[in-house]
């Protein structure tokens, strides 16, 4: 059975990995070791944990087409974490060789395909990339990039052939500090639906997100999933300290185990970084 | 017996589709006239897929079909509508090598034309991409031109924007370089120009002038041929470059090159500065064989 404990602390085991990494992105801003501009997932890793996890169950290795923000996707989905650590620091030996930076991960082991800076480009290039291969494909997109002009096309003529495809929205609410009830009265699973695309609301709990996977690379699916964000981009600041955090909920419901694996995940990332910075 | 340049292209998107595997996008490709003639016609199951109206979208579609070794040709009906399906074409595929080590290589088709279709439809719009890098400009006008340009293609994976002309489609003959001695001026021309070239430079052998032409295929990347910097240093008065876009782009800036690489002047002639209307009085059309005489003559008295 995918949906169990077993599931759940899976999901889990990647969160933790992705948070006590981008903890560490933080604590290195601070410190000024990394220099670029960073978009961490902090807050938002059980998206990217529960779609890699149940990929993982079913066997999937998708495309996968992300843009800022996706740090957990690239971890969750197996990217090699030294490599990331590599890229943020403006190394050779990153995963996108120096040039990526934080915004622009691409990983050809995980198919993981980078991204160029237009906000939303990815939606019509990943559904390119599903026409043309036929393969299962997923596009994670912001609550921002989502409005688009050209994401919305794009899922209108994925929708049209039938496309193997996932979208995940990622929707933490703001564009920068502009709340989405400003930039918009219409919900993404709204539009999916006018296009004949199986769309649904909810939030990131892992057992939720596991609900939609009957649907998935069946037919274009696209789930908006509400979630939070603990960081600014760059680390800048936090919306507020009482900010709903689903990794420390997860975690007291999973008890004991779960601090066992947050506890080994922060030493492994913690000796990592440590590592690399060594160099 | 010789092919039209229209009979060559769609005989090479056939040979795309059925012996390449290859994929044709664009938008309305099997309706009324399959963009001129120049498709087969095939159907989606053979590769030759339309896309929705939503022109931004498609060129991002077609950027990520790239990525699968399939080698997309983009059909854009008007070379206009390049203000909509360039961006993420621009910004994706040319820039993907270069940042993630993934070619996206597309054979863009940007057909143009011009007369009564306004402000956004007509003419060659080939300078919106000319400034970005990982994209490389060719506007074959003859049929050898075209195949070329396709083998080129096909030989490497970088973007390649081939500027079409619909005026050219009929056209059978090679256009060859005419760079007599001790000339006058040497005309660069491009696209539609070209034609209108070989006119104007007879018109003014009869007036006593002896003019060149160098053919432009390649504009980017722009090499200047030796016997072109040749013709072009032992000529009176230097050489003009002509084209059916506004000059502020690609015109002036290989003028600017032709100038730098030889001693020189030159300078260049294109749409005028307007928007073009949909009729013939508001037409902005590209230099005409007169329009290319009447400047070449003011050029020679200003620089005399």
């Amino acid at each position: 059975m995918i949906n169990d404990n077993n599931y759940r602390l899976q999901v889990f085991k990647k969160a933790s990995i992705a948070r006590n990494f981008e903890e560490q992105v933080i604590a290195n801003v601070k410190n000024k070791n990394i220099k670029i501009p960073v978009y961490v997932s902090a807050g938002q890793e059980f998206i990217a944990s529960s779609i890699s996890t149940i990929c993982k169950i079913k066997k999937i290795k998708p495309l996968i087409f992300g843009q800022h923000r996706c740090h957990s996707t690239y971890l969750t989905f197996g990217g090699n974490k030294a490599k990331l650590i590599d890229e943020l620091l403006g190394k050779k030996t990153g995963c996108t060789s120096g040039m990526g930076g934080s915004a622009s991960i691409h990983s050809k082991a995980i198919n993981m395909y980078g991204h160029d800076g237009l906000m939303g480009s990815n939606g019509p290039v990943g559904v390119g990339a599903c026409y043309a291969t036929k393969k299962p494909t997923i596009i994670f997109l912001g609550d921002a990039a989502a409005e688009e002009d050209y994401v919305l096309g794009a899922l209108g003529w994925a929708a049209t052939k039938k496309l193997p495809i996932l979208i995940i929205v990622e929707d933490n609410n703001y564009s920068i500090l502009t709340e989405k009830k400003i930039r918009r009265n219409w919900e993404m699973s709204d539009v999916a639906k006018s296009f004949n695309i199986k769309g649904f609301n909810l939030n990131d709990n892992p057992v939720n997100i596991n609900r939609y996977s009957k649907y998935f690379f069946k037919q274009p699916c696209l789930l908006n999933i509400n979630t939070n964000r603990i960081y600014w981009h760059a680390g800048a600041g936090k919306d507020s300290e009482k900010t709903f955090d689903r990794y420390k909920s997860e975690k007291k419901i999973l008890g004991l185990e779960a601090k066992l694996i947050d506890n080994n995940s922060k030493k492994i990332i913690k000796k990592l970084w440590q590592k690399h910075l060594e160099k | 017996m010789a092919k039209t340049l229209r009979e060559v292209i769609k005989e090479t998107v056939k040979f795309h589709l059925i012996k390449k595997n290859g994929l044709v996008f664009g938008q309305c490709l099997t309706a009324v006239g399959w963009v001129g003639g120049t498709l087969p016609h095939l159907d989606e199951k053979k590769g030759l897929v339309d896309l929705s109206m939503a022109d931004v979208a498609n060129g991002g579609i077609v950027a990520g079909a790239a990525l699968s070794n399939r080698r997309p040709i983009y059909v854009i009906r008007y070379q206009g509508f390049s203000w909509f399906n360039a961006p993420i074409i621009l910004n994706y595929s040319c820039k993907s090598k270069e940042l993630w080590g993934v070619p996206s290589p597309i054979f863009i088709r940007g057909i143009a034309m011009e007369g009564s279709i306004g402000p956004v439809a007509g003419s060659s719009h080939n300078s919106i991409y000319y400034k970005m890098p990982g994209i490389k400009i060719i506007s074959p006008m003859t049929p050898l031109e075209y195949k070329y340009a396709y083998n080129y293609f096909m030989k490497q994976d970088d973007v390649l924007y081939v500027s079409e002309h619909r005026g050219s489609y009929d056209n059978k003959d090679e256009l060859k370089d005419i760079l007599p001695k001790n000339s006058d001026l040497i005309l660069f021309p491009i696209s539609i120009t070209r034609f209108e070239a070989i006119k104007a430079k007879k018109i003014l052998k009869k007036k006593g002038y002896t003019i060149g032409i160098a053919n432009i295929l390649w504009i980017k990347p722009f090499k200047i041929k030796k016997n072109w910097k040749k013709a072009l240093n032992e000529s009176k008065y230097g050489g003009m470059v002509i084209d059916d876009d506004y000059p502020e782009g690609i015109a002036e800036s290989l003028a600017y090159k032709l100038m730098e690489n030889t001693n020189k002047k030159v300078t260049s002639l294109g749409l005028k500065n307007k928007s073009a209307g949909f009729s013939k009085q508001t037409d902005n059309l590209p230099p005409n064989a007169n329009e290319i005489v009447n400047n070449v003559i003011k050029f020679i008295k200003y620089k005399k």
